[in-house]
């Protein structure tokens, strides 16, 4: 069951950094957990509204815009879509 | 009072996506119109218009400039960028200096259909992303142009129908003149997405010679069934005299003329008298007359009605002169609220190569076309100063004279 939730939690990152990539164009080798995550993608106000509607379209939920309020790093970011797109 | 001259043109049409293919297509008479399934599938009346070449955007422009841009706009940039280039202006001197844009564009149906769509599907406006609302407004051209080359003059959208891009030009001129601006970027765009023209196709005025796609559009001929829809986008640079001189811009040809009119009469049939007081208001405007021409660009559309009045209108003003008349829209369509800035850009792509277009497929004249000399062939000839008309819905009219530049 573990080993169940550790692949599917790859794949949903393998799923975000592919989104960052293809939808954001930033660089596969500038995208690593512990950076801001606002920062890595030059995320302004229009790009947050783009990524709830890529997140709805990939994960099945839709974020809240005080949900970003926490997410400082692309690994809040991961943690946040792993817990949400499993419940 | 300023001279105002262009010193830079661009397009992106159906025959040709630059200043070069669109050159060898007048030339030779080449057709912009084919037949789309799609609007038959969609229970359209005529599946004719104009195939235009989609562009690519992604490496060009960046994700969120990709974002904001309808159809339209990816014309108007690329026509807009070949202008400028054309000009001299890069961004050192647009960030030096006050240069506006005046677009004409009327419409930009096609993100409001779909944006309406996603909200049906899924009762939430939050899920429409970023995009729609930039797309979706009339001013989406000049919105967007005015962020992509960060302009720091004049910034609106003129909506007049299908004269939008000819007013433009128009309202650029009567602003250098009078020395409000020193440039403009003007121009026209038109959609060309079947969502654009389902509620006009419904009207019944478009041609329905759909087994002969590249005769359907045929201004001026007895035979005309309609007007073919089409688009892309036309930019023209004006800037005054003294502006182009200063920095050693090589100037193009001069704007001489501009004359407007109302009909003041039905919503969508055109008058006699409005186009012939228009064009009257622009030789005025230029201190030319009729014998002074050498080549008019019609507005003619192959419709019925609309041909044989502007026939009228421009017999009423030139008389049995013979001065050349042909209508790109044979060849191109009606490019709609990009036509009147197209087809300076033709006029001027003609002047600078001493030839007129042929009015393609005119093989036979009405009463009032055969009082007009219309160039059903190319012509050989050298041309010092055109006319351009364009009219739309509601009765509005505009003229443009441009000329050959001499010091």
């Amino acid at each position: 069951m573990a080993e169940t939730s550790t692949l599917n939690n790859e794949l949903i990152i393998t799923k975000i950094n592919t989104i960052f990539v293809e939808e954001f164009e930033v660089d596969e080798s500038v995208i690593s957990p512990e950076k801001n995550l606002k920062e890595t993608l030059d995320l302004d106000s229009l790009d947050y509204v783009d990524l709830v509607v890529l997140v709805d379209e990939n994960f099945g939920f839709k974020p809240k815009a005080e949900d970003f309020t926490t997410i400082i790093t692309i690994q809040d970011f991961y943690n946040f879509v792993i817990t949400r797109a499993g419940v | 009072m300023n001279r105002v001259v262009i010193t830079g043109i661009g397009i992106y049409s159906t025959i040709g996506t630059n200043l070069d293919k669109v050159r060898e297509s007048l030339f030779n008479g080449q057709s912009g119109i084919g037949f789309e399934q799609l609007r038959k599938d969609f229970g359209f009346r005529s599946a004719l218009t104009g195939v235009i070449e989609k562009p690519q955007l992604k490496g060009i422009l960046d994700r969120r400039t990709r974002i904001m841009l309808p159809e339209q706009g990816e014309y108007a940039y690329l026509a807009s960028a070949e202008a400028l280039k054309m000009a001299g202006m890069d961004e050192g001197f647009l960030d030096k200096n006050e240069v506006g844009i005046l677009y004409g564009n009327d419409s930009s149906s096609a993100p409001v259909i779909e944006s309406n769509d996603i909200v049906r599907e899924k009762r939430d406006t939050q899920l429409l992303g970023s995009g729609y609302i930039f797309q979706s407004m009339n001013s989406t051209v000049t919105m967007n142009l005015a962020t992509i080359f960060k302009l720091k003059g004049v910034n609106f959208t003129i909506s007049a129908a299908c004269a939008s891009g000819s007013h433009s030009i128009g309202i650029g001129y009567v602003l250098i003149k009078q020395g409000l601006q020193n440039a403009i970027i003007c121009g026209g765009a038109q959609e060309l997405n079947f969502q654009s023209m389902a509620s006009f196709d419904g009207l019944g005025a478009f041609s329905i010679r759909e087994s002969d796609p590249t005769k359907a559009s045929r201004p001026f001929d007895r035979s005309r069934d309609g007007l073919v829809p089409s688009g892309g986008a036309a930019t023209v640079i004006l800037e005054s005299y003294e502006s182009a001189m200063k920095r050693g811009a090589t100037i193009l040809a001069e704007v001489i003329g501009y004359g407007f009119s109302s009909n003041a009469a039905q919503i969508s049939q055109p008058t006699v008298e409005g186009p012939a007081r228009s064009i009257m208001m622009a030789m005025r405007d230029a201190g030319l007359q009729a014998k002074d021409l050498d080549y008019i660009n019609a507005h003619a559309t192959s419709t019925p009605i609309g041909d044989a009045h502007e026939a009228k209108a421009i017999y009423s003003v030139i008389g049995d002169l013979n001065v050349p008349v042909s209508s790109t829209k044979s060849m191109t369509g009606h490019e709609c609220w990009m036509a009147g800035a197209s087809e300076v850009v033709y006029g001027m792509l003609m002047m600078q190569n001493d030839f007129i277009a042929p009015n393609i497929n005119f093989e036979n004249p009405d009463e009032d076309s055969a009082k007009l000399f219309i160039a059903d062939k190319r012509l050989e000839k050298n041309i010092d100063v055109f006319l351009s008309n364009s009219f739309g819905f509601g009765g509005t009219n505009s003229t443009l004279i441009i000329k050959k530049f001499k010091k």
